[in-house]
């Protein structure tokens, strides 16, 4: 079938989203391990801060991310009427 | 149970789970006070031995099916949360469990590499693969190859590879089951892998993905148990928090302190370090010398009367050398040995440490001249950057290959609808953020214990912990005075990484029921892995061989049949591999992520995100990515032959998918660009698989 505008939409907004997150994503794993030895030297709860990074603020970050992306996206099927049926 | 709704299932799985939860603390606190009331510690390893495989056992007994979908997809409807709990176990093999604390321990920040690559590839599949693939919704990973570059090819392909990448990693598992199982009980490891490997044959053997899923949720929920409730007893002994996870922001850097003392000579216990690394120095200059005086006499013929002193010197023991070469092997090996002890203590929380140069042309020369100084400075630079640059390479091979691994996308095909997937894959990193957060905070935590409680302390009175373990396993616990001080030194002992994690309970304090319940939960990690993996394998070969390609006729008992054959085949293969102790465990499964990162990550993406990709552009980008993939190993591995002369930009062979990865994506655009665009009807599949409900939708799904 011919998709509609509007589904070529949905498809744009989410490559855009996909985008935006996988640049967080990249930021806070390889310009801070890239960075590393700078970054150490600040103080975070105790951390120094590349360290946290590695150890939990990473994954934390990553964990939002997905948690971000989901709703997000479910949310955009129905705006855009691509959702599935109850079940 | 077909006849209830999604939501009704949802809350008897949930009903059942806490149900089972609670049961299983209270058959702890049921051993636990047996344990106070005379029980031997032999026994309580029998009984969780048995208690959690028959636990396991009757999960797969009660899911036994004989409907497709259920054993291949669990009938599409295990709801987010608990496809996340089931694909934690999936994912967490023993490697994480036990073996994860151990490398934090042993390499500080640089061991954080596998904590990011082991959860950041978590988003690649979120963003990139999951959602698609369900919606696409059959039942392997090659189904999704064969259907979208329209052919038997780039399926086969696939099999091949999810077979290299999944059969290397059970290996592993298989491996680790038997290690565990040797421990809790102490029968032999040979048979150790046997018992283990029923273990995992009755969760999948009758039920397929069905019981996998169910029994994979209850191993879950004994691992995460097992995994925190040292932790934190050990943490609230130390810090009197209760959360580990911040707690140990400050024991860290207390452990940072101790660390320059340890470098400073002139505190008493840097002193006495210098002394004992002083006496490695020595230990290894005189077997240097011995190795030096071996070849002086094989060069002028006296090798023979040589030998015969050396031999009697040793005191004629049996295991003497028999080989001129074995000596000398045996030789350099003590040397190494004694020259790994000579240097400064790592500082844990400092990424890329260089070499040392600058620190030791300072010591050695206080009048060192400037150019020197700079050459020095310049040394420790390119070993920084060799470092930086393999921690890079590693972490991205890390998370591409877990974005890539069939066993853990297959599970995405498991839930009701594209959007439990979405939701599914949250609670799967969620469920593994757990572990993996409270690991570095472990291997911390330790290693205050140990700077601060046992170096210095009097070889006379060793905590229990360390005399048991230097007893029971000398390659976990090794420890001797070598600088005849009478205390202890850090240089003086040296540590197996998996001691970490199966002493903790001892270090704090706890009583052996909860040694026990850690083995369990080691268990629990590696049967739920082996079984995903044992899986994958078997339906690789029954679903896309035999019925895709073989026999598309063949009727749903004769597909379940060979299925279920194939498994136990390929069980008992990995099984017998296993036993044979192969070498080099760690190295197979860090290769595993490398193959898979490289054959599957570029034509699965690339399959959803570009419609221009097509048949010869998958078959070129899966071919060229896994072959530049497994010739760099090859050329650079010791185990091949290889030799780390051959490395590109001085990339360890573990992350060899750095460099096969860009190579099966400019195979897959070239290959596509110069052969013409998929057909109509492939176009349409890829906008089937882009939205989650579209009016004309095509019928991919299989029942």
């Amino acid at each position: 079938m011919q998709l509609s505008e509007k589904h070529h939409e949905y498809w744009r907004k989410n490559l855009r989203l996909t985008a935006v997150l996988l640049a967080i994503w990249f930021v806070v794993t390889f310009v801070v391990i890239y960075f590393a030895p700078q970054l150490n030297a600040i103080s975070i709860m105790g951390f120094p801060f590349a360290f946290y990074m590695g150890a939990q603020g990473a994954l934390i970050v990553y964990v939002a991310i997905i948690w971000y992306y989901a709703r997000a996206m479910n949310k955009m099927d129905r705006e855009y009427g691509v959702h599935e049926g109850d079940e | 149970m077909t006849a209830l709704t999604q939501s009704q299932f949802f809350q008897q799985l949930k009903k059942y789970y806490t149900f089972y939860t609670g049961g299983f603390l209270t058959f702890v606190i049921v051993l636990a006070i047996l344990e106070q009331m005379g029980l031997p510690p032999k026994w309580i390893g029998y009984i969780f031995l048995a208690a959690t495989i028959m636990l396991y056992a009757g999960i797969g007994i009660m899911s036994k099916t004989a409907d497709v979908a259920e054993y291949y997809v669990a009938g599409r409807r295990v709801p987010a949360i608990f496809n996340g709990m089931a694909t934690g176990a999936d994912w967490m093999s023993a490697a994480s469990f036990i073996g994860m604390a151990g490398t934090l321990y042993l390499s500080g920040f640089d061991g954080l590499a596998f904590i990011m690559g082991w959860t950041g590839g978590y988003v690649l599949v979120a963003l990139f693969l999951a959602p698609y693939l369900r919606k696409f919704g059959q039942f392997t990973i090659p189904d999704f190859l064969g259907a979208r570059y329209n052919g038997n090819l780039p399926r086969i392909i696939g099999v091949a590879a999810a077979i290299i990448v999944s059969f290397t990693y059970v290996v592993a598992q298989i491996y680790g089951v038997g290690i565990i199982t040797a421990r809790l009980t102490g029968i032999e490891f040979q048979y150790g892998v046997f018992v283990g490997l029923a273990g995992i044959l009755v969760c999948s053997f009758l039920g397929g993905m069905r019981a996998v899923t169910w029994t994979q949720v209850a191993q879950y929920i004994i691992l995460i148990i097992a995994y925190m409730i040292p932790v934190v007893w050990l943490s609230v002994t130390q810090t009197g928090n209760p959360v580990p996870q911040i707690a140990y922001g400050q024991v860290l850097q207390q452990v940072s302190l101790k660390e320059k003392e340890l470098n400073d000579p002139t505190t008493t216990l840097g002193a006495a370090e210098a002394s004992a690394r002083a006496a490695f120095k020595a230990q290894q200059e005189s077997f240097e010398a011995k190795i030096a005086a071996l070849d002086a006499a094989v060069a002028d013929g006296s090798v023979d009367a040589f030998l015969a002193a050396e031999r009697t010197e040793a005191g004629d023991p049996a295991d003497f050398p028999a080989s001129i070469d074995a000596l000398k092997a045996s030789w350099k090996k003590s040397a190494d040995g004694a020259k790994a002890k000579t240097g400064p203590v790592a500082a844990h929380a400092v990424p890329f440490s260089g070499k040392g140069a600058e620190a030791k042309l300072l010591k050695d020369n206080p009048n060192a001249t400037e150019a020197e100084i700079a050459a020095a400075k310049a040394e420790d630079k390119a070993e920084s950057d060799k470092k930086r640059r393999n921690f890079i390479a590693l972490v991205l091979c890390l998370m591409v290959g877990t974005a890539s691994l069939p066993h853990i996308l297959m599970r995405y095909y498991t839930t009701p609808s594209v959007r439990e997937a979405r939701k599914s894959v949250f609670w799967s990193l969620f469920f593994i953020f757990l572990l993996y957060f409270t690991a570095p905070a472990l291997a911390v935590l330790v290693k205050f214990e140990v700077y601060s409680n046992l170096v210095g302390s009097s070889f006379a009175s060793l905590p229990a912990w360390v005399a048991n373990w230097a007893a029971v396993d000398p390659t976990l616990m090794k420890i001797a005075d070598i600088n005849k001080d009478g205390l202890v030194q850090l240089a003086e002992m040296t540590i197996g990484g998996d001691l970490i994690v199966l002493a903790t309970p001892e270090i704090a304090g706890l009583p052996y029921v909860i040694s026990g319940l850690v083995a369990a939960g080691g268990l629990a990690a590696a049967l739920s892995t082996a079984d995903g993996l044992l899986l994958t394998i078997a339906n690789a070969l029954s679903h896309d061989v035999y019925y895709k390609m073989i026999d598309p006729k063949a009727s749903t008992v004769r597909r379940l049949a060979i299925s279920k054959g194939l498994l136990l085949l390929v069980a008992l293969f990995a099984a017998y591999t296993a036993s044979l102790k192969p070498g080099d465990i760690l190295f197979l499964v860090g290769a595993a992520f490398s193959l898979a990162a490289s054959a599957f990550f570029p034509a699965l993406v690339l399959g959803v995100f570009w419609k221009r990709a097509n048949y010869l552009g998958a078959v070129v980008g899966m071919l060229s990515g896994l072959a530049v993939c497994m010739y760099y190993m090859y050329t650079t591995y010791p185990f091949f032959g290889g030799t780390p002369d051959h490395q590109w930009f001085s990339i360890a062979p573990i992350a060899a998918g750095v460099f096969g990865m860009p190579i099966g994506f400019l195979g897959v655009i070239i290959g596509s660009l110069i052969s013409k665009a998929p057909s109509a009807e492939i176009q349409q599949l890829v906008d089937h698989v882009r939205y989650p409900n579209l009016e004309s939708d095509l019928k991919t799904q299989a029942a």
